[in-house]
């Protein structure tokens, strides 16, 4: 049998066994290394473990016993740390040497830690793993500073305060999850999260984090010289392709690990997937591509080797605190904008000649699907344009009656 | 409650209900409608409840007590008299005023202030037919009476859409028809009206050429020995000159028919079916009346009747139908300006001083007063300096009504009376009299066939509301006639006037009331409908006595029209009349939102080669302009308008609409013996108007300034009152703000905002969530479903925000088409599928949808889509 080895057991590593044992049961034998101490888990539950809305056990989705039955060797609490490309080894901290036909790098990323003074005092943390997520349950009742208006600091800041904490979130842009919002939703995120008492410091840059005599963190300096006092600060401000063992190995690695389309590295022997690798110029940090390339990977492995990566711009899906938002597309881009707003429910299409290439919703996000549809079908929109904002529903029963000439008598 | 009978507050039927205040039916026993019922008695009871309605006395706007508000009319009333004479002052009342509210009024002014400048809206719609009775029989009296509608064998129903105005009577001529399919209908009238479904033969004659038509039958029953010698010899005057008149004309029957617009076949028919049919109804109305020679058109019809015998015979006579519900009570009191009382003339002395005697006045007015059109020239003048208006709404229904709004804003004193708050007159009004209204007051009133019956209370009178004749009453008192307004309830009234018809007996004239002078409280109470005159035959002048000097009728010479060239500047000819489903202007209909479902909007209907040649389109809008006066309306597409003409409804009123009142484009031109305005023939121009936006606008706050809405009302209530729906376009770009300037305060809003179509919609919702206005704009009219609409401001269920925002269900049903039953709410594509499954009677419809079976008004509609499904 060839050897297969994985360093990473995050979610696209185990993707990713899971799609070559399906594939090719008996083709290898499998040693993933794993970083941390745990069998596979949901990184994307590790908010709601923090809210208290689960516990670990539940979000394990992967445990020992699932590694056993498909007679993949799991090593955790052993970092690799060396890559001899010559040999086809690796090597781990421990010391076990690991030969392999394939290589497949998972690293993953790492929290960005931020770029200021004091970001190695005490009570500096971040929020990207079960360490991090035990660390921040284990706090008593205190002041938080969350940096970072993006998911992950909105996420830890609506699971701080649900525990009690008082939390201050302080982000550098005008309206938050700039990347996945326009302005609209993204205020009415920020209101919605004030309702449930988070406070929002907006358009702020943080210059420095202050220390006490004993080396904790006390406050936050912003760019306009507020101090935000802070017993703890969480960083949330993006994570960075961890590459350090493809840099060693001497791989190609730019932002990310370079990979083709096949998702090999410049080693054909050696693949990468997630969040460490880069493709087409672009690095990723949602789950959807992450299966897609762990997918496209396992099909190379299992030498059925057909598939390409080609980035397909899916939707973005997220729940903040259980609030639904949907994203795709150009939705700040030129054409024209439509907008609908309810109370507790946002919509956003962009439409570039009639067709659809750009959306928010914000709320209720039961026609995103649709939408999604329409925009990838390139549909010309024009006979469903006044209904077009209410859904799916509307459009359909508007397509079946179609526009009826207006009499007096209506 | 126990129930109790009354009539109907609409038209000249004067149909019996029965009613105990939540249901309502037809009054079998009623010699009118023998329990049928149409769509706007039916619905009647919608109308009633206490919003926008006049509930405290008002002056300058301010509220003030019943006792200063009738100081401060009396005051000034008796000041102007006494410093300018009794001419300076004048009342402007109504056919929608009970008979002792009419009595007193006319009481008033002609007996005690001295003035007989009291006139009526009756003018408006019959005062030519008066003339045209008075001339041929001596008398203003109406010959016949319904059953010989239905005992005729020729019924010719001329300048009248019977079906839509007076529909009881329509579907009394229908069932005999239906009972006795020989009997013969004839319909003369420019438009194919729905009248002309039961018609054998339409005449669509071009407009104001009644009198060359009856001018021609005069020549062709002459020429075919048809005519009755022996009755014209013993029982008329004047035949000799009304016939050498009529000949003027000739008998090139080809040359006729092609000055008429009309095929020979049809025009020698009509005239061979008169000269054959012994027992022949003419029946006549506003088509007729409302004519620069509407008199002469009356006298040309009575002529041939006179010719031929056919005067209050059973199933033979002419049949002037009369459009308010007591238009026939103020005729017989004297409510028109050039009449005295009780049939007598002013300017004859006899009758002068028999009625100053039993009045015991010595201030009666000695001349004729001013009729409606030059009264308010005389307020424009300001020859009159104080006018008081009781029930009717002169701004909408007077011709050149801009200039009559401006007379009234100038007017030093100007008192109006009604139940409504709101009203195009009552805007002019310095002086706001809260008047009780139907189901409130009670009294007599006159239907057209002379049959005299009470109208009820059975609701208590909101706010402060009093009867017209306690108000007059009153402000005679205060001006210092006590002694002569001591009334202390209707019924004495109704007795000093029965005792007053004494008086008509005396000088030879029908009118006979007298049997009713001496009836107790009670027997008032416990009326029944009775035809005057009382105890006696219900037709009148079937023994060939008429009610002048020598007992002879007289033939009135007509001579033809003299024929305007069209100018190319107004090339459409103008029509005006009812819809079927509204009522003069809508103070009562247009409270029903039920009553809106037949037609929801103001328009102009016009032949579809006139539509092109205009280059206008089906369905969008129309500015009309005449010499005096524009307006904006939607443009529907009718085969049955001649080609040439217009039709627009008399109803919509700047409370209803932006500019849509059509006697702001009639000229002033009277008919020069009765005063009555020629309402069916405006010269107009016709123009395309392509707004750049339609809306929708549900609101209960007044609408927004834009150059076209048009409102309904809907069923539901809000804190601020009645939900209304307004249809919108416009002209000019809007801004955000100013949707928004167009909404209440709100809790929570919906919208919906997509600039580059100029698509935007909003919903307020209060702070539970409930819908209290919702609008919607587009370059085209916004998709909606607007009765399901306005269902969500009715209910308190809890609707989908996106359905609000959509306004309809997602899971909407199909589109049903319009309503065409408005009594049972069915639509179009509902008849459709039952005509598809087999129904290819209406009866078959009927039981298949129930459609047309309670008022029969969309029976005519019912015909056609059997018609158009047929084919």
């Amino acid at each position: 049998m060839k050897k297969l080895v994985v360093i990473g057991n995050g979610m696209a590593a185990v993707r990713l066994l899971e799609e070559v044992t399906r594939l090719a049961p008996d083709l290898y034998q499998i040693t993933v290394v794993g970083e941390e101490p745990f069998a596979g888990y949901n990184r994307v539950m590790l908010s709601p473990l923090l809210g208290g809305g689960t516990d670990e056990s539940a979000i394990t989705t992967h445990p020992h016993q699932w590694y056993r039955d498909r007679g993949i060797r799991l090593i955790t609490g052993s970092p690799v740390v060396a890559i001899r490309r010559h040999r086809r080894q690796v090597v781990t901290a421990a010391g076990h040497k690991l030969d392999y036909d394939r290589l497949v790098l998972a690293t993953g990323a790492a929290p960005r830690k931020l770029p200021v003074e004091g970001v190695e005092l005490q009570g500096v943390m971040s929020f990207r793993d079960l360490y991090d997520v035990r660390k921040l349950l284990s706090l008593s009742a205190a002041r938080v500073v969350v940096v970072g208006g993006g998911f992950l600091g909105l996420e830890a800041a609506d699971a701080l305060v649900k525990q009690g904490h008082d939390v201050t979130l302080v982000h550098s842009r005008g309206h938050l999850l700039n990347q996945q919002l326009d302005e609209v939703a993204g205020h009415r995120l920020q209101a919605d999260l004030e309702q449930r008492g988070v406070k929002f410091v907006m358009q702020a840059r943080t210059a420095s984090l202050q220390g006490d005599s004993d080396g904790a963190v006390s406050s936050v300096m912003l760019g306009d010289g507020q101090l935000l006092p802070a017993d703890y600060v969480v960083q949330a401000v993006g994570i960075v392709p961890r590459t350090e063992l493809a840099d060693q190995a001497g791989l190609s690695v730019n932002q990310g690990v370079r990979v083709d389309d096949t998702l090999q590295t410049f080693d054909p022997a050696i693949y990468a997937i997630g969040e460490c690798v880069e493709h087409r110029n672009r690095t990723f940090g949602l789950v959807a591509p992450l299966y897609e390339q762990a997918a496209v990977c396992a099909s190379h492995l299992a030498e059925l080797g057909h598939r390409r990566y080609l980035f397909a711009d899916s939707a973005t899906r997220l729940k903040i605190s259980g609030i639904d938002l949907v994203s795709f597309g150009d939705f700040e881009g030129d054409g024209e904008t439509l907008q609908l707003a309810l109370p507790g429910s946002y919509r956003r299409l962009q439409v570039v000649e009639n067709r659809i290439v750009g959306m928010v919703l914000y709320g209720d996000v039961t026609d995103a699907a649709y939408y999604e549809s329409l925009w990838r079908e390139r549909t010309d929109i024009t006979s469903l344009r006044q209904v077009l904002l209410m859904g799916e529903a509307f459009c359909k029963a508007a397509a079946k009656r179609g526009d009826g000439e207006e009499e007096i008598a209506a | 409650m126990s129930s109790i009978c009354t009539t109907c507050p609409y038209c000249g039927v004067g149909c019996g209900i029965r009613t105990d205040g939540n249901t309502l039916q037809g009054d079998e026993i009623h010699p009118a409608n023998g329990g049928r019922l149409c769509v706007k008695g039916s619905s009647v009871l919608e109308t009633l409840g206490d919003q926008d309605r006049l509930l405290y006395p008002e002056i300058e706007g301010l509220r003030a007590s019943w006792n200063h508000a009738l100081d401060e009319v009396a005051n000034r009333f008796r000041r102007i008299v006494d410093e300018h004479g009794p001419d300076a002052v004048a009342f402007y009342v109504s056919g929608q005023l009970l008979t002792e509210d009419y009595y007193v009024a006319n009481k008033l002014m002609k007996g005690y202030i001295g003035s007989a400048n009291i006139d009526t809206n009756s003018r408006l719609c019959m005062s030519s037919a008066v003339v045209a009775h008075k001339r041929a029989f001596g008398e203003d009296v109406v010959p016949g009476c319904y059953e010989d509608l239905e005992i005729a064998d020729l019924v010719i129903l001329t300048g009248s859409n019977t079906a839509w105005a007076h529909p009881i009577v329509y579907q009394r001529i229908a069932a005999a028809k239906q009972a006795r399919p020989e009997m013969k209908v004839v319909v003369i009238d420019p438009r194919r009206t729905a009248t002309c479904d039961l018609a054998d033969l339409h005449i669509a004659v071009r407009p104001g050429q009644d009198v060359p038509l009856f001018n021609g039958l005069l020549t062709w029953l002459d020429d075919h020995n048809a005519l009755d010698g022996e009755y014209i010899a013993a029982h008329t005057n004047g035949f000799d000159a009304a016939l050498s008149t009529a000949r003027e004309q000739g008998n090139d029957w080809d040359a006729l028919a092609s000055q008429l617009g009309v095929s020979k076949v049809d025009l020698t028919t009509f005239y061979h079916w008169f000269a054959t049919c012994d027992k022949t109804v003419t029946v006549f109305s506003q088509g007729v009346n409302q004519a620069r020679n509407g008199s002469d058109q009356g006298n040309a019809i009575i002529n041939a009747h006179l010719a031929t015998g056919r005067v209050g015979k059973p199933g033979a006579s002419p049949f002037s139908i009369t459009g308010q519900p007591n238009a026939m009570g103020g005729r017989e009191v004297g409510g028109l300006a050039n009449q005295l009382a009780v049939h007598l003339d002013i300017d004859n002395q006899e009758h002068h001083a028999a009625v100053a005697d039993f009045w015991q006045t010595e201030n009666l007015a000695r001349e004729n007063g001013l009729t409606a059109v030059d009264l308010f020239n005389a307020v424009e003048s300001g020859q009159v300096k104080a006018v008081w208006i009781m029930a009717t709404n002169p701004v909408d229904s007077l011709p050149e009504a801009d200039r009559v709004r401006h007379a009234l804003m100038a007017c030093d004193t100007v008192v109006v009376s009604d139940c409504v708050a709101s009203g195009d007159t009552l805007a002019c009004a310095d002086i706001r009299l809260p008047a009780l209204g139907w189901g409130e007051k009670s009294g007599m009133v006159t239907n057209s066939e002379r049959c005299v019956s009470r109208q009820r209370p059975f609701v208590p009178a909101p706010g402060e509301a009093k009867a017209d004749w306690w108000i007059i009453t009153e402000v005679a008192r205060r001006m210092g006639y006590a002694d002569a307004f001591g009334y202390q309830h209707e019924h004495e009234i109704f007795a000093e006037y029965s005792a007053l018809t004494a008086l008509a007996g005396r000088f030879g004239k029908r009118l006979d009331l007298t049997a009713a002078a001496e009836m107790s409280a009670d027997q008032y109470e416990s009326w029944e409908p009775q035809q005057w005159p009382l105890q006696a035959d219900p037709r009148c002048f079937g023994d060939g006595q008429f009610a002048t000097p020598d007992g002879r009728a007289r033939f009135v010479a007509c001579k033809n029209p003299v024929v305007h060239k069209m100018g190319d500047a107004y090339p459409v000819i103008l029509n005006s009349g009812r819809i079927r489903d509204q009522w003069h202007t809508m103070t009562r209909t247009g409270r029903a939102g039920r009553l809106f479902a037949h037609l929801s909007e103001p328009f102009t209907a016009l032949h579809p080669k006139d539509i092109e040649r205009y280059r206008l389109t089906d369905g969008g809008f129309v500015r009309l302009t005449s010499k005096v006066g524009d307006a904006l309306v939607r443009v529907k597409s009718d085969a049955g308008q001649r080609p040439g003409t217009a039709f627009m409804p008399m109803h919509w009123t700047d409370q209803f609409s932006r500019r849509a009142r059509v006697d702001a484009l009639v000229p002033a031109r009277l008919d020069p013996h009765s005063g009555q305005p020629a309402f069916k023939h405006t010269p107009v121009n016709v123009s395309d108007w392509q707004p750049r936006w339609h809306g929708w606008l549900f609101t209960a706050a007044t609408p927004p300034a834009v150059e076209y809405w048009a409102r309904v009302p809907v069923d539901a209530f809000l804190q601020a009152g009645q939900v209304q729906r307004y249809r919108l376009a416009g002209d000019a770009d809007l801004t955000e703000q100013q949707l928004h300037e167009w909404m209440p305060e709100a809790a929570q809003w919906l919208a919906l905002n997509d600039p580059s179509t100029g698509h935007f919609r909003r919903a307020a919702l209060d702070a539970d969530g409930k819908l209290i206005a919702w609008l919607a704009i587009g370059e085209s009219l916004p998709l909606c479903d607007v009765e399901w609409l306005a269902s969500c401001f009715a209910d308190e269920q809890d609707v989908q925000p996106l359905s609000i925002l959509a306004g309809q269900p997602a899971d909407a049903g199909p589109d049903l088409g319009p309503v065409i039953c408005s009594c049972h709410q069915v639509r179009q594509k509902t008849i459709e599928a039952a005509v598809e499954e087999g129904a290819d009677t209406v009866e078959a419809i009927g039981q298949c949808c129930k459609a047309g079976t309670n008022c029969g008004s969309c029976i005519p509609e019912l015909k056609g889509l059997l018609a158009t499904s047929a084919v």
